[in-house]
C-alpha cells in the first residue's frame, strides 16, 4: 500500500509538472502581449517593461526560469492588477471558488447517490422514470440556461432566496444547486445502474437466503459494492466542477478564480493565467490522488497499479 | 427482419427492431433529422433583406419586416432576424458536435483497439493515461489552446487569402476569406475532437477484450492472418454498433462545451453564430426594465430541446445495442 501511494503520489507530480509545462510554453506563443497597445510604447521601454517582468530571452529561457520561480512557489505578479501578485489574486478569488465547489460537490454526489438508489429500488415505475427523465434534461440543458431560470424561479417569483451578491451561506445555495444539476443527474445514473447491477448477483441472493431483511442487505451489503462506480467518478467530478463553475460565476456574477481565468485569457496576463492553471490542477490533482488511495482502501479485490 | 424462432432459442432480438420500438428515441431521432434538415434548407429560402443587419433592433417575435416578411421571432442588437441566426447557429452548433465527435470517434476507436488488442503492460499504461487525462480539468486547456492557436490559424489564413490576391486565385482567396470568421471554430472542433474520446477509448477498449477471446479471432489468426487485418475485418464490424452508440452519445457533450466556450466569450464570434453565442448575446442585452425574453428563451429552448432528443436519441441506442455497460 505504502509502495502504491509513493507511486501515486510522483505520477501526480508528473502530470502537475506536463500539465503546467504546456499551459506556460502555450501562453508564451500566444500571439498579442499584455503591453500591446494602440500606440505601443517605444523599444527601450518595452525591453525594459520586459526585463522587469522577467520575460526577456527566446522562449526557453523564460519557461526556465518561469518553472524555477514556480517550484520555489514564487507564481510572479500580474500584469493587470497592478501591484498585486498571482498569489494575492488568487489567494482572494480562490476560496470563493472552493467554497461553491465544496458546496455543489456535497450536493452532487450526496444528492445523486440518494436518487440513484431511489430509483434502483422503485426500478421500471413512476418514480424510477420521472426521477431518470429529470436526470437526462439536467445532463442536456446547459447551466446558463438553468441558473437564470433558477433565478427566476427562486428568486424573483418566490422570493425565498437572494437573486445575488455573495458572502452569507444562502448566497450560496442557488449557484451551488445550478452547478451542481448535471453531475448529480450523472451520479444518479452512474448509481442506479451500477445498485441495479449489484441487486442480481449472488451474493445479494445469499444474503436475503440466509435471513437477512432487505433493508440490511442493502445497506451492509449492496451500497458497499454499488458506491464503487461513484467513488471512481469523484476525482473527474471535481475537475468538472472545477471548470463548470467558471460560467457558473458568470451567470450568478460571483468573484471567483473562473472569472479570474477567464479574463487572463482575454488580457494575456500570462503569469496569473498560469498561475490559475497551476493551482487548478493541483488541487484536482491532490483530490484524484486522496480519491485513488480511498479506492485503494474500499475496493480490496482492485489490485492497485501505478 | 428478426427471425420469430431465435427468439426462442434466448438469442436476444436484433437492436434496431429493438429502436424501432423505443419511441422516444424514434421521436428524438425525428426532431434531429428535422432540425438539421430545416437549418441547411430554410436559410437559403428566406428572404435575403431578412438576413441582413438593419436598424429595426430588439423587435418582438412576430413583428413586420419593411418588406411585409415577418419576423418569426423577432430581431437582435443588430436587427438581425432571430430565426435565421437560430438556424444558422443550429447548423454550426451541430456541425461542430457532428465533426468533433467523429474526430473523437477516430482518435477513442483506434485507442481503445490497440489497447484493447494488446493486452497486459501495454494496455495498462494507455488506460492509466486515459483515467489521468479524465481528471485534468480539459476545458481549461481548451480555453488556452484556442488562445495560443487560433491568432496563427488567422495569420496563415490571411497571407493565404493575400498570396491567392497577388496570383489572381480568385476561388482561393474568396474561400480563405469566408473562412477567416470561422477559424475559431476550426481549432475548437479540432481541440474539443482532442478531448472527448476517452469515453470512447474505454468503451471500445472493453469490448475489444471481449471479443478477442472469441474463437472467430483465434480462427483467423490460425488461417495467419495479420494483427491489423483482424482488427480491420474482424473486430471493427463488430464494434460498429457501439461506435455508433457512443458517436450519438459525444455529439452533445461537444456542443454542450462549444456553447460553454462561445458563453465564455472564448468561442464563436461574429459574424458566425451558435447556440452558444446567442444565448452570450442574448445575456447581454437583458436588463429588468425592458425584457427582451425572446433573445433567450428562444435560443434555450431550442437548444434544450436538441441536446435532449440527442442524448434520448444515444441512450435509446445504448439500450438496443449495448445493455449491460449503461454508463
Amino acid at each position: 500500500m505504502l509502495a502504491f501511494i509513493f507511486r501515486r503520489l510522483l505520477s501526480s507530480a508528473l502530470v502537475l509538472f506536463c500539465v503546467v509545462s504546456v499551459t506556460v510554453l502555450l501562453s508564451f506563443v500566444m500571439k498579442g502581449g499584455p503591453f500591446d497597445r494602440e500606440k505601443p510604447p517605444p523599444e527601450h521601454i518595452q525591453k525594459a517593461l520586459l526585463a522587469r517582468y522577467k520575460l526577456s530571452g527566446n522562449t526557453w529561457e523564460r519557461y526556465t526560469s518561469y518553472m524555477s520561480d514556480l517550484v520555489r512557489g514564487d507564481l510572479r505578479v500580474s500584469f493587470r492588477y497592478r501591484d498585486w501578485t498571482v498569489a494575492e489574486v488568487l489567494a482572494q478569488k480562490l476560496p470563493n471558488s472552493l467554497k461553491l465547489g465544496a458546496v455543489a460537490f456535497l450536493i452532487a454526489s450526496i444528492g445523486g447517490v440518494l436518487l440513484g438508489s431511489v430509483a434502483a429500488l422503485k426500478r421500471d415505475q413512476l418514480l424510477d422514470w420521472s426521477a431518470m427523465f429529470g436526470a437526462l434534461l439536467l445532463i442536456s440543458v446547459p447551466t446558463f440556461i438553468t441558473g437564470p431560470c433558477l433565478i427566476a424561479v427562486f428568486g424573483l417569483w418566490l422570493k425565498v432566496l437572494p437573486v445575488g451578491g455573495w458572502g452569507r451561506w444562502e448566497h450560496v445555495i442557488l449557484p451551488a444547486c445550478c452547478l451542481a444539476g448535471p453531475y448529480l443527474a450523472y451520479v444518479a445514473r452512474l448509481m442506479r445502474n451500477s445498485l441495479i447491477e449489484v441487486m442480481k448477483s449472488e451474493f445479494m441472493r445469499t444474503a436475503r437466503a440466509k435471513g437477512v431483511s432487505d433493508t440490511q442487505a442493502l445497506a451492509r451489503h449492496a451500497m458497499k459494492v454499488a458506491i464503487l462506480p461513484v467513488v471512481t467518478f469523484l476525482g473527474p467530478l471535481a475537475a468538472n466542477l472545477l471548470t463548470g463553475s467558471m460560467v457558473v460565476e458568470t451567470v450568478f456574477n460571483i468573484s471567483g478564480a473562473g472569472t479570474v481565468f477567464v479574463n487572463s485569457l482575454q488580457n494575456r496576463d500570462y503569469f496569473l493565467l498560469v498561475g490559475a492553471v497551476a493551482v487548478y490542477c493541483a488541487l484536482v490533482i491532490l483530490f484524484n490522488f486522496i480519491v485513488d488511495v480511498l479506492y485503494g482502501f474500499l475496493d480490496k479485490r482492485i489490485k492497485v497499479y501505478g | 427482419m428478426a427471425d420469430p424462432a431465435s427468439r426462442f432459442a434466448g438469442a436476444r432480438p436484433d437492436g434496431w427492431a429493438l429502436l424501432k420500438r423505443n419511441r422516444p428515441a424514434m421521436i428524438s431521432l425525428a426532431f434531429v433529422v428535422l432540425i438539421g434538415v430545416a437549418s441547411l434548407v430554410v436559410p437559403w429560402l428566406m428572404p435575403a433583406d431578412l438576413k441582413e443587419t438593419s436598424s429595426a433592433t430588439f423587435l418582438p417575435p412576430l413583428a413586420t419586416h419593411a418588406s411585409g416578411a415577418i419576423h418569426l421571432c423577432g430581431t437582435d442588437v443588430n436587427g438581425q432576424d432571430l430565426f435565421y441566426r437560430l438556424l444558422t447557429g443550429a447548423r454550426v452548433s451541430l456541425g461542430i458536435g457532428i465533426l468533433g465527435a467523429i474526430i473523437s470517434l477516430l482518435i477513442g476507436t483506434a485507442y481503445g483497439m490497440v489497447a484493447g488488442f494488446l493486452g497486459g503492460r501495454v494496455d495498462a499504461a494507455m488506460m492509466r493515461f486515459v483515467d489521468v487525462i479524465y481528471s485534468v480539468p480539459r476545458l481549461l486547456f481548451i480555453m488556452v489552446f484556442i488562445s495560443a492557436l487560433d491568432s496563427y490559424l488567422k495569420l496563415g489564413l490571411d497571407n493565404t487569402r493575400l498570396w491567392a490576391q497577388a496570383q489572381h486565385w480568385v476561388w482561393l482567396e474568396r474561400s480563405t476569406a469566408g473562412l477567416l470568421p470561422y477559424s475559431k471554430l476550426l481549432v475548437m472542433v479540432v481541440s474539443l475532437g482532442l478531448v472527448e474520446w476517452l469515453t470512447m477509448a474505454r468503451i471500445v477498449r472493453g469490448q475489444v477484450l471481449v471479443l478477442r477471446e472469441m474463437a472467430f479471432v483465434t480462427a483467423s489468426r490460425a488461417m495467419g492472418q495479420g494483427t491489423f487485418t483482424i482488427l480491420r475485418r474482424h473486430l471493427l464490424p463488430n464494434l460498429s454498433t457501439i461506435i455508433l452508440t457512443y458517436l450519438t452519445l459525444t455529439i452533445p457533450a461537444v456542443i454542450l462545451d462549444e456553447s460553454f466556450l462561445s458563453f465564455l466569450g472564448l468561442g464563436i464570434e461574429d459574424p458566425a453564430a451558435s447556440w452558444g453565442s446567442l444565448l452570450k448575446d442574448g445575456a447581454q442585452v437583458i436588463n429588468p426594465l425592458e425584457s427582451k425574453w425572446w433573445l433567450l428563451a428562444f435560443p434555450a429552448v431550442l437548444m434544450s430541446i436538441s441536446l435532449l432528443a440527442l442524448n434520448f436519441l444515444g441512450d435509446g441506442l445504448r439500450d438496443a445495442f449495448d445493455p449491460k455497460s449503461a454508463d
